[in-house]
């Protein structure tokens, strides 16, 4: 490489951050042998494609309520989960576009041969918005916020394994837990797990001083939050964005219309109706991306008739997935076939044979349960999924060509969960996904979680659950987990309809890199990874 | 004493009485709500043991009559508690929460009210003036239209105009049209002032801007209630017309304005005012539909979001705010048609 050639090369990393004005670069590209033409092509492209410094982004989320704070127990919805924990902190990991486990305020992650054992290595010269350095003593005191008898963190689950955390020297913290699980760093990664300053031993949230690439402004609580740029923050060259603002927009036509006439950049949650409406704007771009999220309908397998796999089994052929996913969600979902891992998550199978439309199949094995007809009552609500009373006034009609009863019951929307999940034998719901099938599988079918929501133990697959957690040896593991797959699709009590797509749109004035898939609004974490296109 | 003091004095005992009732039905109707705030808050992810956890914190697992009563003593000395959004170290009153909400719906209500009350008012005087001609049918016609409408549509109505102003030249159905037809709907559509269809205010907003930014739901608010202030004004004046001392002015000689502004609108009053308090305490208590389709951070959101996360003080509170809204305004619209009525003044 010439000299010439390799300081174009340089300047063409240095357009990205706004540091190579057009004429500068032009120049160097005469230097290298390039026509002026050319050069300022491969200018306007490089400038197009790389992440740019400064401007202001206006994000309207599809959540937000007076109730909202900025305290990490909560965090209920993308609101707080995206601008408190995406963009003003962080966890010890993060989840990359790729769907893997990469290091985020730590530096690196090591286990012990039965994986109980995990230590992390925080990155140093890392530190807090107030300018102090963050040490183990902060970790340490902000993961015990979420545990012990009196919390009221939604993580307290997740850190239900773990019996002891501790600090070994300023930047090194181990964690101990009950039994193996080769998947802890991608709990880390959780959105309630970020790191706050500790004070006097325990976990300072009210200040807001966190690690983020941004720092909080103004909160109004349901209104808006809007943050600065951290110019501390530890990774390098991030964020791009000098501020953005968080608004709750919960109502789906305003969304639609803010984002129309330019009062916001970006909408979380785009209407689907409305869609092709919104796409045949120039200056607008739908973005449409598969998560871990999905629809499912738990039968309760402990209560008649549900307790016969039989009765099961018939029912998963006697739904029509095919035409929910186009009919309900308009074509922006992912068939289900009762396996509740997402096909993009590590270990995925897709079991077979894939679960569809069979009248035949859904009679047949209705016969092997002894019953000629069958009438069974479906709770649901538009609580549970937009879209729920509609998708079971669908099963209804394919379930009755298979001697199928199905009498849809409209629940009442408010206190759905409290009141109809987990209390009727059969009803709708959702899991927003997790990043690893042991997660996932672990919170909602091992015997005794208590969001086990069909209240099925199969004993196979609890040892094997335990067992896959702890095996270190990829290829083993990969079995453990088909098996496991094969038994939730064959014998479990959830019908998984669909996995739902992320949805929304954003003007073209916002660029971004790959999409996570893992939570929306790119992994929650929008506001550090996106930038101004033409600032 | 003077009649009208007494009545005040009057009123305001009854007022007190009626939102004493107020309170005992609010809470027995919230105690009657199905789920609680832990659960509503904590979503799929609640286990027995955070619930309980919860419950604890914000002291709802003592028993209602008892709870009933330590909130009515706090009212009684001004304090309307704390949110159970609160945290320990991190108390956020009722009276934070929703002062600044309070203080954005009273900007929306009077700057509706400012607009609504003269424009229905005038209206309907030259509807009576001029009644069965055209300009009373055309008036009419359009105020009822924009009344039957529910708001939430005209409020759609109104974004989708701010919308289409600048897309409209490019839809396939403007092409489809003739030329000269596109381009002069589209120069009327510029006519229009490029209203913010987003009325997300702060506490930091400038005056003007605040204003500029709740013009179109004021707009969908004044289209909405002045059908029933301006009929109300003009049949008022019409029975007046009717009557022999207008016979008398008219035989002296009066213009028909002079009539109906010195003789008959002074004693069309009463029905008036009690319309116009109607429809300004429907400003305060009954704009949640407006205030969620242009995210204008109002009261009635608020109350909205607080039953849905079953956050009970401040659901509380709002509902008192309303009674007492309601009692106060009906209040004034008493008195100001005992004011304006020499025989209610003069009783006998």
């Amino acid at each position: 490489m010439s000299e010439s050639e390799y300081k174009l090369r340089l300047a063409q990393n240095l357009i990205g951050r706004g540091k190579v004005s057009r004429r500068d670069f032009i120049h160097l590209g005469l230097a290298a042998g390039l026509t002026v033409a050319a050069a300022d092509m491969l200018f306007v492209s490089v400038a197009r494609a790389a992440p740019k410094q400064g401007g202001f982004a206006k994000l309207g989320m599809a959540h937000g309520a007076t109730t909202d704070s900025i305290d990490p127990a909560g965090y209920p919805d993308t609101f707080t989960q995206t601008a408190f924990s995406g963009a003003m902190s962080n966890s010890l990991t993060e989840v990359d576009a790729k769907g893997s486990i990469q290091p985020d305020l730590a530096e690196t992650f090591e286990t012990s041969d039965d994986a109980t054992t995990w230590v992390f290595k925080l990155r140093k010269g890392a530190t807090f918005h107030n300018g102090k350095t963050i040490t183990a003593d902060d970790v340490v005191a902000s993961m015990q916020y979420h545990m012990g008898a009196d919390t009221k963190s939604a993580a307290k689950s997740l850190l239900e394994s773990v019996t002891n955390i501790k600090a070994d020297g300023p930047e090194t913290i181990v964690f101990t837990l009950n039994s193996g699980n080769a998947d802890f760093p991608y709990i880390m990664s959780d959105y309630h797990l970020v790191v706050m300053p500790a004070k006097d031993g325990k976990a300072d949230w009210e200040s807001g001083v966190r690690t983020g690439a941004f720092v909080l402004e103004n909160f109004q609580p349901g209104v808006s939050a809007k943050l600065k740029r951290n110019p501390n923050y530890f990774k390098n060259g991030k964020p791009y964005l000098d501020e953005v603002e968080f608004i709750a927009i919960t109502d789906l036509a305003a969304r639609m219309a803010a984002l129309s006439t330019g009062e916001v950049d970006y909408i979380g949650r785009a209407d689907l109706k409305t869609l092709g409406m919104l796409k045949r704007k120039p200056n607008i771009e739908i973005l449409e991306v598969t998560g871990y999220g999905h629809y499912t309908l738990p039968m309760n397998v402990t209560v008649a008739p549900f307790d016969n796999p039989d009765v099961r089994m018939a029912l998963k052929w006697a739904i029509d997935r095919e035409e929910i996913a186009q009919k309900i969600f308009l074509g922006h979902a992912t068939v289900g076939n009762d396996n509740p891992i997402a096909p993009a998550i590590k270990f995925a199978i897709n079991p077979e044979p894939q679960h569809k439309f069979d009248p035949e199949k859904a009679r047949f094995h209705l016969k092997k349960a002894g019953m000629e007809n069958l009438k069974v009552d479906l709770s649901v609500a538009d609580a549970a999924f937009a879209g729920a009373v509609d998708a079971a006034a669908l099963i209804r009609e394919t379930a009755a060509q298979c001697g199928i009863d199905v009498n849809v019951v409209r629940e009442a929307e408010d206190a759905y969960w409290d009141n109809v999940w987990l209390k009727k034998p059969w009803c709708a719901s959702y899991w927003s996904g997790r990043a690893t099938a042991d997660w996932m599988f672990t919170q909602a079918y091992s015997a005794d979680s208590s969001w086990n929501e069909t209240f099925w133990k199969n004993a196979r697959f609890n040892e094997l659950l335990i067992q896959a957690r702890a095996e270190t040896d990829e290829a083993k593991r990969s079995a453990m987990y088909a098996e496991m797959q094969q038994l939730t699709h064959d014998d479990g009590g959830a019908i998984v309809l669909v996995f739902n797509n992320f949805v929304s749109a954003k003007s073209k004035k916002l660029a971004h890199g790959e999409l996570a898939p893992n939570w929306e609004n790119d992994g929650l974490k929008m506001a550090e990874r996106w930038w101004v296109a033409n600032a | 004493m003077n009649p009208v003091v007494r009545t005040v004095l009057q009123r305001l005992g009854l007022g007190l009485i009626t939102l004493f009732i107020v309170t005992i039905i609010i809470f027995s109707a919230i105690a009657m709500l199905p789920g609680d705030f832990a659960k509503a808050m904590l979503g799929q992810s609640a286990t027995p043991e955070t619930v309980a956890a919860f419950q604890r914190e914000i002291g709802i697992d003592r028993p209602p009559v008892e709870r009933y009563f330590a909130w009515v003593g706090q009212i009684v000395q001004g304090d309307f508690g704390s949110s159970f959004a609160s945290r320990t170290g991190y108390r956020r009153t009722v009276a934070e929460i929703i002062a600044p909400r309070l203080y954005n719906t009273m900007f929306l209500a009077v700057m509706t009210a400012l607009i609504a009350v003269p424009l229905a008012l005038g209206l309907g005087i030259l509807a009576a003036l001029y009644r069965n001609s055209w300009f009373d049918r055309v008036v009419n016609t359009v105020t009822l239209t924009t009344i039957s409408f529910p708001e939430f549509f005209v409020a759609y109505m109104l974004a989708y105009l701010i919308i289409s102003r600048d897309t409209f030249i490019g839809t396939e159905f403007a092409q489809s049209l003739p030329e000269w037809l596109a381009a002069s709907i589209n120069w009327v559509l510029n006519l229009v002032p490029k209203f913010p269809t987003l009325a997300n205010i702060s506490d930091r907003t400038p005056f003007w801007e605040h204003v500029w930014r709740a013009a179109l739901p004021s707009i969908t608010l004044t289209l909405v209630i002045v059908a029933h202030m301006m009929r109300m004004t003009r049949v008022a004046i019409i029975n007046m017309l009717a009557s022999p001392y207008i016979d008398m002015a008219r035989l002296k000689g009066m213009s028909p304005m002079a009539i109906v502004l010195r003789h008959a609108l002074p004693n069309a009053w009463a029905p008036i005012v009690t319309v116009i308090a109607f429809n300004l305490a429907y400003l305060i208590v009954g704009v949640v539909v407006v205030e969620v389709v242009f995210v204008y951070p109002g009261i009635g959101q608020l109350m909205v979001d607080a039953v849905k996360s079953r956050d009970v003080p401040v659901v509380q509170a709002c509902a008192l705010i309303f009674a007492a809204t309601y009692i106060l305004l009906n209040l004034t619209a008493d008195i100001i048609s005992i004011a304006t009525n020499p025989r209610l003044l003069h009783p006998r």
